[in-house]
């Protein structure tokens, strides 16, 4: 091998747990009776609902548009009966729900004409909005709308790397995906190539994937080079793996854009290939199911999916389960509710179990040992971050570059005080994201107010003015007339002020449903009581003024 | 000596003129800590009245309840002063916004004269509408409207504003 | 609720902690060896009282106990502060130690990990003003001691005092004091190293002792419980300015060798200035913090007062710490690493 490799800094070795799952080819998953396709899949704005109850849909159709820049299209994984557009469990951290599309299927499957696009002879830009349409976002983990990130803007992107190190422990689907689908995703490749007009073309593996590497070098045309990295948790990070393949750093609060350096995850060069050479939208992906399940390994699943049902599908889980993970055990989280969907960021769900995910240690003391800055590949002091996040102190938290954190969990991984490094850091970041909405906010109600005092002050200043002048009129035609008459306007004013509130307490009235009528003498009792604190309250606000 | 004495004098005192800040700094910094809702809770007529009783000294730092407790602390520790519970019956609610009921609104524009930051918009005899974005949650609308049209919603968590909550200490409650 | 990572490395702090005992065992059996069944009685003697007033403090601070106890650390203190004095000594003496150590240097600044100073450091400081005619009379090497005592005169003499046998039977000035005194009154050199007491490279014994602590160090590196920045700049700290000094003046100073492998360089080089709770924590905050402990240890040992220097020099170092990693903070990954902005140079 030619290519000169980089290390980066830090890192672990948790233990891969990958061949439970990497053996089996992806599996089809059978068609379900439900799907919940929630509207927020990627980062920034939700898709505006394109459908609502009871609409009829076909697989592919768009029932959610990107709404603003930063969005991405999101469609029907199967034909069917929308039955309800609601606030649904997703997978978060949170276990909140959020807006999705529920689709009852009609057991068809029919599917809209999909259209294939030559997209050789297509402009970038009409490319690209084909790619928002098709609701492409990044599988690796971030969802972010691939369309942005087709898009060179004025930088010359000279690098295209593509993700396949798969770092995180448990997961396989890049793996199978690499394995069994590597012409095509190289032909997802070349579109990327094309609309970034990238020279070199880096596809980085972990070297725990021979099988991968070798799918992959078999099908890469000549200008694209598979490079097998050393396997060492977080390889895989973005920015990890650049540094890796080139040496490069991707400047801390930038983008690898900065540096010419674009990264796309290999499952969504395979997507990127439906969506354009197939015309095919983004409905499914690549999921591994694995853990303490009947059969582990990949499935082929529809955006949209109950977990629960994938779970379902791997054969159920064993006795003995003790709840279920999200993506990676370094970087996922508890699955609050397993009714909550497959999403495009969903590459993997792991049950668990006991001796699989031993519950957590005790948080001791740190001692400031250093492990964790020996193992931090961002390079930071987690103990100093942590004594401050512990504090509350967010301001010295962020001197010490809170925010170059990637959260990969490395620090919590060694730390022997079993200290929860990462949930501090979250933690921190959180309450700084909301102040800094807080301090927008004030910032905007300051002006505003600001600008309302001096409309104000200059309405007062016109008035003045043009009083001054009437008046000065008034004494020059009609300087005997000596009694100043009651201000007309003010009359006029409180007139048409009566008459609305009369109309208003006549449609109040009208309006409002009469729940005051044949009540109980408790509720009406209490209802008296109330009137009688609302009218002292009014008496109060009318002394004030 | 004394030449130098008297030059670097007189360019101390030259820089003082010509240096001299406009807006008390004070005053300003002040303000930046408070949340500019306009509310008047404090008893003042906005935030910057407040931030300028404050600077003189004239009221305390305990008065404001949407700023809470950590707005105290931060402006005890910008004037160097202890911080101290809020003020009797200053209490913080919940963050807010007002809701106008569409169907009570008689189009009165007494809301959108009382409203600090015009976050209602609206015309005689038409329907008003806040603009929650821009809604303080000061409640100062809520008085003025002769037929009680105006309610506050408490704004709730999603899951783009949802935080990540402190972790638990095991340390302290094992044993 | 706790988030990610789900799973962890296996690390512990009492596995860290026992780790570090283990690495002192080679010396302990070397001391042992050379200086008589004493040094049992001392580790014993302080382990007890060191878990006697960590419990005491924890229960006084409605702490915990069991965790903060089977942590280790108060034990690894123990031992530290053990091998650090003189064995043979009064069991109060230890019990001082002990006091200052877990009490007053670790307890009264929080606990584990709140402590600005190396805890067995206060205690050995606070008996070196307190006691210093104690803190002297270290046990002679076995094979030059009048009278070798056996565990059970060993057990008499700490406990029950010195009895029928004279301490002087058995004990003797450690090598840096005796060539202090000597080289002062203008002994020739050679006949300051022609002493039975001095061995092929410090004190005779207490240089195996040393060399067995160099082999636990290089453990304690190997399985990545240190890195090699603390001793080696400690090391290169005092063999540097013990060195230059001995170059100044031959007859006034001893060479490096005989400053590395006599009094408590070894062992402070591996194991007392990495105690990383007090040191610094950045690579090049280390290399400073230890390097110039090396040098105040060799400046104390040449001027000072005292015949040796590691304890003040790494308590000097430790007020030190949080300054020195404010100003040593490493770059992080991505900071000034961004493209070259038109325009500028």
């Amino acid at each position: 091998m030619s290519r000169k490799l980089y290390t980066f800094n830090g890192g672990v070795h948790p233990d891969g747990h990958k061949a439970m799952s990497n053996g089996t080819p992806i599996r089809a998953m059978t068609l379900l009776p439900r799907y919940i396709v929630p509207l927020r899949q990627h980062i920034g704005t939700p898709a505006r609902p394109l459908v609502a109850a009871g609409d009829t849909v076909l697989r592919g159709q768009t029932i959610g548009a990107a709404d603003g820049y930063v969005s991405t299209a999101v469609h029907a994984p199967t034909s069917g009966r929308v039955v309800a557009v609601e606030p649904r469990a997703v997978p978060h951290p949170s276990g909140m729900f959020d807006l999705a599309v529920v689709i009852e299927s009609d057991g068809a499957d029919r599917a809209i004409e999909f259209q294939p696009l030559d997209w050789r002879n297509l402009d970038p830009s009409a490319l690209r909005n084909r790619v928002r349409d098709m609701g492409l976002a990044g599988l690796g983990g971030a969802v972010f709308p691939s369309y942005i990130k087709l898009n060179p803007g004025g930088q010359k992107i000279h690098t295209l790397i593509l993700n396949g190190a798969e770092c995180e422990p448990w997961i396989t689907c890049d793996d199978r995906l690499m394995r069994e689908r590597a012409p095509e995703l190289v032909r997802g490749i070349e579109i990327m190539r094309h609309a970034l007009g990238s020279e070199t073309v880096l596809i980085g593996i972990e070297d725990n994937k021979p099988e991968a590497i070798a799918a992959l070098r078999a099908a890469a045309p000549a200008g694209m080079e598979v490079i097998a990295v050393p396997t060492r948790y977080p390889g895989g990070g973005g920015k990890q793996l650049t540094y890796s393949l080139t040496g490069v750093e991707t400047p801390a609060g930038g983008r690898s854009t900065d540096v010419g350096i674009q990264v796309f995850n290999v499952g969504t060069a395979y997507s990127l290939y439906r969506a354009v050479e197939l015309g095919e939208p983004m409905i499914s992906r690549v999921a591994t199911i694995t853990g303490h399940v009947a059969q582990p390994g990949n499935f082929e699943v529809r955006v949209g999916t109950p977990l629960s049902d994938l779970v379902a599908a791997a054969g159920g889980a064993l006795a003995g389960a003790s709840g279920e993970l999200i993506g990676g055990p370094m970087m996922g989280f508890d699955l609050r509710d397993s009714d909550a969907p497959v999403t495009k960021a969903v590459n993997c769900l792991i049950v668990k179990n006991p001796r699989l995910f031993p519950a957590k240690p005790i948080e001791l003391p740190c001692i400031r040992c250093g492990a964790c800055a020996q193992a931090c590949p961002a390079d930071l002091q987690p103990f100093e971050m942590y004594w401050y996040s512990r504090a509350k102190d967010f301001g010295r938290a962020q001197s010490y570059n809170l925010f170059d954190c990637i959260e990969c969990g490395c620090c919590s991984y060694v730390c022997p005080s079993h200290i929860p490094l990462v949930d501090y850091f979250r933690f921190s970041k959180s309450e700084i994201w909301e102040r800094e909405r807080e301090k927008r906010s004030a910032d905007q109600a300051r002006v505003r107010h600001e600008f309302k005092v001096f409309r104000l002050e200059r309405e007062k200043q016109d008035k003045a003015e043009k009083f001054a002048k009437a008046a000065e009129k008034s004494r020059e035609s009609a300087a005997s007339n000596a009694v100043t008459p009651a201000d007309p306007d003010a009359e006029k004013k409180k007139a048409i002020l009566q008459a609305a509130l009369d109309r208003a307490q006549k449609t109040k009235e009208t309006v409002t449903p009469k729940n005051t009528e044949n009540l109980t003498s408790g509720v009406q009792k209490e209802i008296d009581a109330i009137e009688a604190r609302r009218a002292k309250v009014e008496e109060k606000t009318e002394s004030h003024e | 000596m004394a030449a130098i004495g008297l030059v670097l004098g007189g360019i101390l005192g030259w820089a003082a003129i010509k240096l001299r800040v406009q807006d008390d700094p004070l005053v300003e910094k002040i303000d930046a800590i408070l949340p500019q809702t306009q509310c008047g809770q404090c008893g003042f007529a906005g935030c910057k009245p407040y931030a300028e009783a404050i600077a003189k000294g004239e009221a305390d730092i305990n008065l404001c309840p949407p700023g809470g407790a950590e707005g105290v602390k931060n402006l005890a520790e910008l004037l160097g002063v202890d911080a101290k519970p809020l003020g009797e019956g200053v209490e913080p609610k919940p963050k807010s916004v007002a809701v106008i009921d569409e169907n009570t609104c008689i189009g009165c524009t007494l809301c959108i004269q009382a409203c600090p930051v015009d976050a209602i918009v609206g015309a005689a005899k038409q329907l008003h509408v806040i603009v929650a974005a821009q809604c303080t949650g000061c409640e100062l609308c809520l008085p003025p409207c002769p037929v009680d049209c105006i309610g506050m919603q408490v704004i709730k968590e999603d899951v783009v504003t949802w935080k990540w909550r402190y972790p638990i200490h095991m340390m302290k409650r094992a044993a | 609720m706790i988030g990610s990572p789900y799973t962890l490395g296996g690390n512990s702090t009492s596995t860290i902690m026992l780790k570090v005992m283990l690495a002192l065992v080679p010396g302990i059996l070397a001391h042992a060896w050379y200086f008589g069944p004493g040094i049992w009685i001392s580790l014993l003697v302080c382990s007890v009282f060191a878990l006697g007033f960590e419990a005491f403090m924890l229960l006084m601070r409605g702490r915990p106990l069991k965790h903060a106890l089977s942590d280790n650390s108060a034990l690894l203190t123990a031992w530290l502060l053990a091998l650090s004095l003189p064995t043979l000594a009064p069991w109060w003496l230890y019990a001082i130690g002990m006091l200052f150590a877990i009490v007053v240097a670790k307890q009264f600044y929080g606990g584990l990990g709140q402590n600005l100073f190396n805890p067995a450091m206060i205690g050995y400081a606070a008996l070196i003003v307190s006691f210093p005619v104690n803190m002297t009379q270290w046990a002679a090497p076995v094979d030059l001691a009048d009278h070798a005592l056996t565990l059970l005169d060993a057990f008499d003499v700490v406990f029950a005092g010195q009895g029928s046998i004279s301490p002087d039977a058995y004990t003797s000035a450690t090598v840096l004091d005796t060539w202090k005194t000597q080289a002062r009154l203008n002994t020739p050199v050679a006949s300051i190293l022609s002493q039975p007491m001095f061995g092929w490279a410090g004190g005779r014994g207490m240089e195996t002792v040393a060399a067995m602590y160099l082999l636990g160090g290089l453990y304690l590196f190997w399985s990545r419980l240190i890195t090699w920045h603390i001793p080696l700049a400690f090391l290169v700290g005092v063999a540097a300015s013990a060195g230059l000094l001995h170059l100044i003046d031959p007859t006034q100073h001893a060479g490096p060798l005989l400053h590395l492998f006599s009094g408590g360089v070894m062992l402070g080089a591996f194991f007392i200035a990495t105690d990383p709770v007090t040191a610094a924590s950045t690579p090049r905050g280390k290399l400073i913090y230890a390097g110039l402990a090396g040098i105040l240890t060799a400046i104390i040992r040449a001027f000072g007062g005292y015949p040796d220097g590691v304890a003040f020099a790494v308590l000097l170092m430790n007020i030190c710490v949080p300054f020195i990693d404010t100003y040593t903070q490493p770059r992080v990954f991505g900071h000034g690493a961004g493209p070259k902005k038109a325009g500028k140079a």
